[in-house]
């Protein structure tokens, strides 16, 4: 029965996201403004079930995940800005226009690679995975959790974010990187392109759904709910909870840099400002908003917050954050399970009502 | 001998907390550990099952050396712990709780592409009803009473198919009727592992005491002897039994 009501608002997004706007963006009513910021939604939605898979599940609070959503996005960015570079370094490779602005000479070794598509893809996983591998080894294996994890996540984004402020970096300081214009041959700025990239987003948000939905049904999920539960009982049951939870950060940092990378050609633009602690926060909160602990409920927040956000800012430009604070503060208050969790206790308290037998349906909610 | 240790010290903040000079064990005993408050009990467990670190001595179980291990080894080794306090997965069902402590591989490979077997669903019903949970499996383990959370926490330590089980204080805030209960699953299952049981309740030691009982006062070995002597040592009356009448759970 908790499928029938799952089929339900799997059938709608799909109509919605999938038809409904596409369809009206291939017609004309709907702007192909409209149909990138739904990309980008979609890909903050991919950084949520991230989130959610090692907060919600796992209990582990990182609160560096925009960090690793950035290398995803500096390594597309990356490519995309050498395809379109026009100054020449003294090697011959040319080379992006900041660069000569900055009097570089010549194209920094690190650049080199993310001439080829492949290669650049590849690295957007490969450098966040090693990131959080390394990271996450030091931190688990000293035993940090709770709220020193939350503090040292931060020090790293705030670390981080300063690193990649600096010119001496060479990507782009605080400007980041910008002026995109093709991608793979492809011109960004057509609206077929930019339909496109809103269906590989989708796309991937559903893939990215199906799989952590697997994996949170496995066994292996339900180690993670044991971490989150009773983390020396785990130990004690014989699981080597450090490798549980290495295996889960990098795999949200991996969420985390694929969601980057589909976001920096949808938006044209990446700075460290998409990086900084704020952003890493905010993340979170998507996920706290939208129900924690239950993928849909991740998928719903990111997507709710993100346009209201984006209402909000056209309407009251100055009060954004007092909203979002507002919405933090009641949900923790009076929704600790979040958005869904609110949606299913209504739908339960109006079915049981129409029907006299509350009590299974009552558990059915629990399960889902 | 399943179990021998040696000379055991472990002291917190310069407090000696335990100064054991001697404990054997045999398989398939069951021995009951009892004493004031403070006497190191609990310490003792927890440095059995490498939750706290030995200042010195020797461990041996089953033949290899105990002490320095993490966790996890130990408890691969065959010990397994159950907590003063239930430590059940409150979020989980009973049956989860169960699967995950069933007797397997636990890397993360095996448990990403674990598929659910007869043998394990059987074994998994077989424990259950032991210490009968049989018509909770489908319950949040969160939503069990007390008692039920202590049987599922024995139940999750017998599913790991332990050669010594580790058992603190498993009666502590159980109905008469519960610790009965509870009594008899100890003794039953003495017939298939070695246990080690932490008590105040000397109605429920005397239920479960069939083989010896280990006294432990100040961190020191105080005597080893059957029920009957160690109740009618003056030394142990003096420094324990005596203290408050019967029940010494809270002073």
């Amino acid at each position: 029965m908790g499928n029938k009501k799952d089929f339900g608002l799997y059938a709608c997004g799909i109509a919605l996201f999938l038809i409904i706007l596409p369809l009206g963006n291939v017609l004309g009513f709907v702007s192909g403004n409209t149909i990138s910021l739904w990309g980008r939604y979609f890909c903050f939605a991919i950084v949520a079930l991230g989130v959610d898979l090692i907060w919600g599940y796992t209990g582990i609070l990182s609160m560096c995940q925009a960090f690793f959503f950035c290398l995803g996005g500096y390594s597309v960015a990356m490519h995309i800005v050498l395809k379109g570079a026009t100054a020449s370094g003294t090697n011959g490779i040319p080379m992006p226009d900041f660069m000569a602005w900055n009097q570089v000479e010549a194209l920094p070794f690190f650049w080199v690679p993310f001439q080829s598509f492949g290669l650049s893809l590849a690295l957007g996983l490969l450098i966040p995975a090693a990131f959080a591998l390394v990271f996450g080894y030091f931190i688990f294996r000293s035993r940090i959790r709770g709220v020193y994890m939350a503090i040292i996540t931060q020090a790293l984004a705030l670390a981080m974010w300063l690193i990649f402020l600096r010119n001496e970096t060479m990507l782009g300081g605080t400007n980041g990187l910008t002026d995109f214009k093709t991608l793979l041959g492809l011109s960004l700025s057509t609206p077929g392109m930019k339909l496109g990239l809103y269906l590989v987003s989708l796309i991937t948000l559903g893939v990215a759904f199906w799989f952590s939905r697997k994996l949170v049904d496995s066994k292996f999920g339900k180690v993670l709910q044991a971490i989150r539960d009773s983390e020396s009982r785990t130990s004690y049951t014989a699981y080597r909870v450090m490798h549980y939870k290495l295996a889960i950060f990098i795999l949200a940092a991996l969420l985390a840099a694929v969601a980057g990378m589909l976001y920096a050609p949808q938006t044209g633009i990446i700075t460290p400002g998409r990086m900084d602690v704020r952003a890493s926060v905010e993340m979170v909160m998507w996920v706290a908003i939208g129900g924690r602990g239950k993928l849909k409920g991740a998928i719903l927040g990111s997507l709710i917050v993100n346009f209201l956000y984006s209402i909000c800012t056209s309407l009251f430009p100055d009060s954004w954050l007092f909203i979002l604070g507002f919405l933090f503060v009641t949900t923790v208050l009076y929704f600790d399970k979040g958005l869904l969790g609110m949606l299913e206790t209504v739908a339960a308290k109006l079915g049981s009502k129409r029907k006299p037998s509350p009590q299974p349906a009552g558990h059915e909610v629990m399960q889902s | 001998m399943l179990l021998t240790v040696k000379n055991l010290s472990v002291s917190f903040g310069g407090v000696h907390a335990l100064n054991l000079s001697g404990f054997n064990l045999l398989n398939r005993e069951l021995r009951v550990i009892i004493g004031p408050n403070g006497a190191g009990k609990s310490t003792f467990l927890d440095i059995l099952c490498g939750k706290t670190k030995a200042d010195a001595g020797q461990v041996h179980f089953d033949g290899h050396s105990v002490l320095g291990k993490s966790e996890v080894r130990i408890a691969d080794m065959g010990i397994g712990r159950k907590f003063q306090k239930p430590s059940v997965f409150p979020s989980l069902t009973v049956y989860d709780n169960m699967l995950l402590a069933f007797k397997m591989n636990k890397g993360i490979f095996a448990s990403l592409f674990f598929k659910p077997n007869q043998e394990i669903d059987d074994r998994i019903h077989e424990v259950a009803l032991k210490v009968g949970l049989q018509k909770c499996l489908g319950k949040v383990a969160g939503e069990l009473s007390h008692g039920q959370k202590q049987w599922l926490e024995i139940a999750i330590v017998v599913l790991q198919d332990p050669k010594l089980m580790l058992i603190d204080e498993p009666a502590a805030g159980m109905s008469d009727e519960e610790t009965e209960k509870t009594g008899e699953l100890l003794l039953q299952l003495a017939r298939q592992h070695a246990i080690i049981v932490i008590e105040h309740d000397m109605k429920f030691v005397e239920q479960i005491a069939q083989d010896l009982v280990t006294v432990l006062v100040r961190g020191k070995l105080l005597m080893e002897g059957t029920f009957e002597e160690v109740r009618n040592d003056q030394r142990v009356i003096d420094s324990y039994l005596g203290r408050a009448n019967v029940q010494l759970e809270n002073f």
